[in-house]
């Protein structure tokens, strides 16, 4: 069976991080060149979706962690 | 007239047909008729077919409207994906189980009556049960034992509450309905059952990670989207649910993070997806309703591919826990691109399905300045990018490398994945066609600069969130455990209410020697023996009371209902009753 070692060399994971890294910031520019429409007010402030993309996702990890510590079981645990 | 033919008659005909044919034209048989099915649709005009009166009512097999016949059409489509994804499975009761199920969601999506809808409706709860039980294992038969009881439940709600509709006078047919009586709440409760609406919702999880590789791509697609359809038809607008569908997209993708397996994930995920949809049911607009149908018809197919690439990794290596996979690309590079186009559609990036119908409902939310709302949904789709657009992918097939060397799967699997992964990228691309037979003309453009950027900001900066936690190690680690969720209180709850019920009824002597005799198992088994008599009475008894059925004749009804249950026969409907017992037979000889 041939097998995909592409991920196997770090440097080809930097690589694809850069690549995400340089997107980000094309994102940011980009930001300041397009026409908004937003229904509301803070839509139309400058990078606010990059803003609160990041901050829900840290704080849904943040929350996630809290939960796991009051429902985690067992595999058994309805056995 | 054969272009007005039900496909629900074509698809039961088939079912029953399905064990006497052998292996080599069942194959062909199981794609075409889908195929024949969704050609007959294409040419029938809109209308109302195989309508007949029975005692004073209107009974409407077919009633063809620009809602129903959306519906009707992804049904199909995804049957046949579906099935050609199943198509080297050799066991004839998933197949027939199948056929009965998608014809009980086509029958659902195409009837025009309360009467047909319901019998339909068992046939799907049925059905859909066997390809639980179809996995064949001790976890899968608890877990089917446990979906067929709340079903039978749901069934019971809706059955109650269509009874109570038709006593008062109400229509037979189906149509808008406003929540304000007993009726039409218990309607509303039985469609949120199969809507898998919480705290009803925990069936879901808990059964289709049980059901088999094939199965739970057929699961995926038709209880929950034939009861968004049935929502559609009669509480749009219902204010209420705004709200239980915004909080609906909000507490599985906490789950999802935390949960190892797969199939799990994705099954959070669903009722996430799920919940945007009641959500646009809820506020009702042309755009909302657009948007919710368009989601719906988006997300089957999106969902179902990435349930196929979850079976497909399943089939290959018997495996389905984020702990025991990783670095499966490297022998699995077709599955893994089909999974991260289901990944890339379900998160809704630009030119995947999930952003041209997503896009419209969490509009019509600004739109009406639902301001909460709104930012709950954003919250979400954040939530969506994390499990289902990083993490499946992420651990199954990247990650840590488990040593596993499996192959992609056989052609018909692989196929299946790439159709549906050629639909989630050409809707994504050209969403007109989509738009086109939505059930209200659509004047939404989907692709704005503000809206690219802003949709790709949302999504890549929740993504460089997780590359920062991965690295600095605080991303919740994969482990094996399972998480506490609303199914406690009758997997637990259930056994301890039982027990102390037990317990005060015959005294602790008794008690305590029954429980040293017995022990917990003989509580249990009581308990599963028991319980849907006890639960069909307490839904049936006021009913009963209602319709002025008192005295003697109650406390026969109600021996005839304990009586049924100690037999087995369950009240679903005649025909449902036909195909569990063809299903059981088929069960029983395979």
């Amino acid at each position: 069976m041939r097998e995909l070692k592409i991920f196997d060399k770090a440097v080809n994971v930097k690589r694809l991080l850069m690549c995400l890294y340089i997107f980000l910031a094309v994102l940011l520019v980009a930001d300041f060149f397009i026409h908004k429409h937003g229904h509301f007010p803070w839509e139309n402030a400058p990078e606010f979706y990059a803003v609160y993309g990041f901050l829900c996702y840290l704080v849904l990890i943040v929350l996630a962690k809290a939960l796991r510590r009051i429902i985690k079981r067992r595999e058994d645990y309805y056995d | 007239m054969i272009s007005g033919l039900p496909p629900a008659l074509l698809f039961l005909a088939g079912a029953a047909l399905v064990p006497l044919l052998p292996q080599r034209y069942k194959q062909a048989f199981m794609l075409a008729l889908p195929l024949f099915a969704l050609y007959l649709l294409y040419n029938t005009p809109l209308g109302t077919y195989w309508s007949f009166s029975f005692l004073d009512y209107q009974i409407v097999l077919m009633k063809l409207d620009r809602l129903s016949r959306v519906f009707a059409y992804i049904f199909l489509i995804i049957s046949v994906i579906g099935f050609l994804f199943a198509l080297k499975v050799e066991d004839d009761l998933q197949h027939s189980a199948a056929l009965i199920y998608a014809g009980g969601a086509l029958g659902v999506t195409l009837c025009g009556d309360w009467f047909s809808l319901y019998v339909y409706w068992e046939f799907m709860a049925v059905a859909s049960t066997f390809l639980i039980l179809a996995r064949r294992t001790p976890a899968a038969r608890a877990a089917a034992l446990r979906y067929i009881l709340v079903h039978l439940f749901g069934g019971l709600l809706l059955f109650a509450g269509i009874m109570l509709l038709l006593a008062g006078g109400g229509p037979i047919a189906i149509g808008a309905l406003k929540l304000d009586s007993a009726a039409s709440w218990l309607i509303f409760l039985g469609i949120a059952l199969n809507a898998a609406i919480p705290p009803l919702h925990p069936w879901l999880k808990d059964a289709y990670p049980e059901a088999t590789p094939t199965g739970a791509v057929f699961l995926s697609a038709f209880t929950t989207k034939s009861a968004v359809y049935l929502m559609c038809r009669t509480f749009a607008g219902a204010e209420v649910l705004i709200w239980v569908g915004a909080i609906m997209t909000i507490f599985p993708i906490f789950y999802a993070v935390l949960e190892n397996d797969i199939r799990r994930v994705l099954s959070y995920s669903l009722m996430n997806q799920v919940g945007y949809m009641m959500c646009g049911i809820g506020i009702g607009t042309t755009l909302a309703i657009n948007g919710t149908v368009s989601h719906a018809f988006c997300h089957i197919l999106y969902k179902a591919l990435l349930f196929m690439a979850a079976g497909s990794v399943l089939t290959m290596t018997g495996r389905s826990r984020c702990t025991d996979l990783g670095g499966l690309y490297k022998t699995m590079p077709l599955t893994a691109v089909f999974c991260m186009v289901g990944s890339a559609s379900i998160s809704a990036f630009p030119l995947f399905s999930g952003f041209v119908s997503k896009s419209m409902i969490v509009s019509a939310a600004g739109l009406q300045h639902l301001t909460t709302i709104w930012f709950m949904l954003q919250f979400a789709s954040v939530g969506v990018i994390d499990h289902a657009g990083i993490k499946v992918p992420y651990f199954t097939f990247f990650g840590h490398d488990s040593g596993i060397r499996a192959s992609d799967p056989p052609w018909n699997m692989t196929w299946a994945m790439g159709i549906a992964a050629f639909f989630c990228l050409g809707i994504g691309v050209f969403p007109q066609p989509l738009y086109d037979i939505l059930p209200f003309a659509v004047d939404y453009a989907p692709y704005t600069g503000a809206h690219v950027v802003g949709q790709l900001q949302l999504l890549l900066f929740g993504a460089l969130a997780f590359v920062l936690l991965i690295y600095s190690g605080y991303y919740p680690a994969e482990i094996r455990a399972i998480n506490l969720d609303f199914d406690w209180f009758y997997r637990k709850g259930g056994r301890a209410f039982y027990r102390l019920v037990d317990w005060s009824l015959n005294g602790i002597n008794a008690a305590s020697d029954r429980w040293l005799v017995n022990g917990a198992t003989g509580a249990v088994n009581r308990f599963a023996r028991q319980a849907p008599a006890v639960v069909s009475k307490l839904v049936l008894v006021p009913v009963w009371w209602l319709f002025k059925v008192r005295g003697w004749p109650l406390e026969q009804r109600k021996r005839a209902l304990e009586r049924g249950f100690a037999r087995g026969a369950l009240p679903v409907g005649v025909g449902a009753l036909a195909a569990a017992v063809m299903l059981i037979v088929l069960y029983l000889l395979a």
